[in-house]
């Protein structure tokens, strides 16, 4: 309770501050926040991947990209009111949504069906101890596969965006001079 | 003088501990927390905070651009390699249970190898990305 009211907290803060420094590391609190709430829930490993990558690699490049543009915030050109509707709406559809999901801990679930099922069959059939290891590398092997190549393709996608060529005269004026 | 010598000195002492770090969790996957995908992201942090203390030239004397560039697509190609090598055993794609003489075996081996996969694409992209995002700023 006191981390989820601490995760409302570092939320809000992220959108009102103006200063991109203080959102940047503001982001790597909530990701510190939250890799700790899965560790409450448990998930260690899912909470190892936010803590490295939420809280250190991803606070590290926003700081590069900082570096490369202004550390303020300039105040919105636009009227606020079409994204807060369009927020709204999204929360409402998404709130909506909740309703048609299982009741919490209901026992005819395909988590409260198949779970146990890889728990018992795992060791045996694959000789790992870590289930979520052979569930993640094996019985989902394509899975991974897949979440492999999208790493692969945004790899190549970043590279292709920013590694060549230098900042093109006159697209926007916040470029350093160079 | 320069005046950042507690922090250059500071990361030469943690850059191998991060490393060994790395190693374990790739390693001791099969057991505890962790896999590929997060010793990727540790053993990539490595490399940029060495970055973020020597200077992009020293990491990218270590590990240049060309060859993080060939290792982004290495990675995907040894996880779906090891789906065809166990297609070409008889078995299915990724099927790991042909690999080795006993189904576990095969299936330990399979996992081992296809970690590996994640590793190598994870950990070069994340270095790729920083490389791109800090080489921008020097020009």
């Amino acid at each position: 309770m006191v981390l989820l009211a601490l995760l409302a907290v570092t939320t809000v803060a992220v959108v009102r501050v103006r200063n991109l420094f203080a959102v940047a590391v503001l982001t790597g609190v909530y990701s510190f926040l939250m890799a700790t709430v899965l560790i409450v829930l448990d998930a260690v490993d899912v909470a190892m991947t936010e803590a490295s990558v939420g809280a250190g690699i991803a606070m590290v490049l926003m700081l590069g990209a900082l570096y490369l543009t202004k550390t303020d915030e300039s105040p919105p050109v636009h009227t606020v009111l079409l994204p807060v509707f369009v927020a709204g709406v999204t929360g409402v559809a998404l709130i909506w949504a909740m309703s048609a999901l299982p009741p919490f801990g209901a026992a005819a679930t395909p988590l409260q069906l198949a779970g146990p099922d890889y728990l018992q069959r795992s060791l045996a059939e694959t000789g790992i101890p870590n289930v979520v290891t052979s569930v993640l590398a094996s019985y989902r092997g394509y899975d991974t596969l897949g979440e492999t190549t999208v790493i692969f393709t945004a790899g190549i996608a970043v590279l292709l965006l920013l590694k060549r060529g230098p900042a093109r005269e006159g697209g926007d004026d916040d470029q350093q001079p160079s | 003088m320069r005046l950042d010598i507690i922090l250059r000195v500071t990361t030469k002492l943690l850059l191998p501990l991060m490393l060994l770090f790395a190693a374990y969790v790739q390693f001791h996957g099969d057991f505890g927390p962790g896999g590929g995908f997060q010793a990727g992201v540790i053993a990539g942090a490595t490399f940029i905070l060495y970055g973020l203390i020597y200077g992009l030239g020293a990491v990218m004397r270590v590990l240049p651009m060309a060859l993080v560039e060939t290792l982004i697509p290495l990675g995907v190609l040894i996880y779906a390699g090891v789906g065809v090598f166990a297609m070409l055993a008889g078995g299915n794609f990724l099927d790991y249970t042909r690999l080795a003489h006993e189904p576990a075996h095969g299936q330990e081996l399979g996992v081992f190898l296809v970690e590996v996969g994640v590793f190598v694409t994870v950990s070069s992209t994340m270095l790729a990305i920083f490389y791109a995002l800090a080489g921008r700023g020097r020009r």
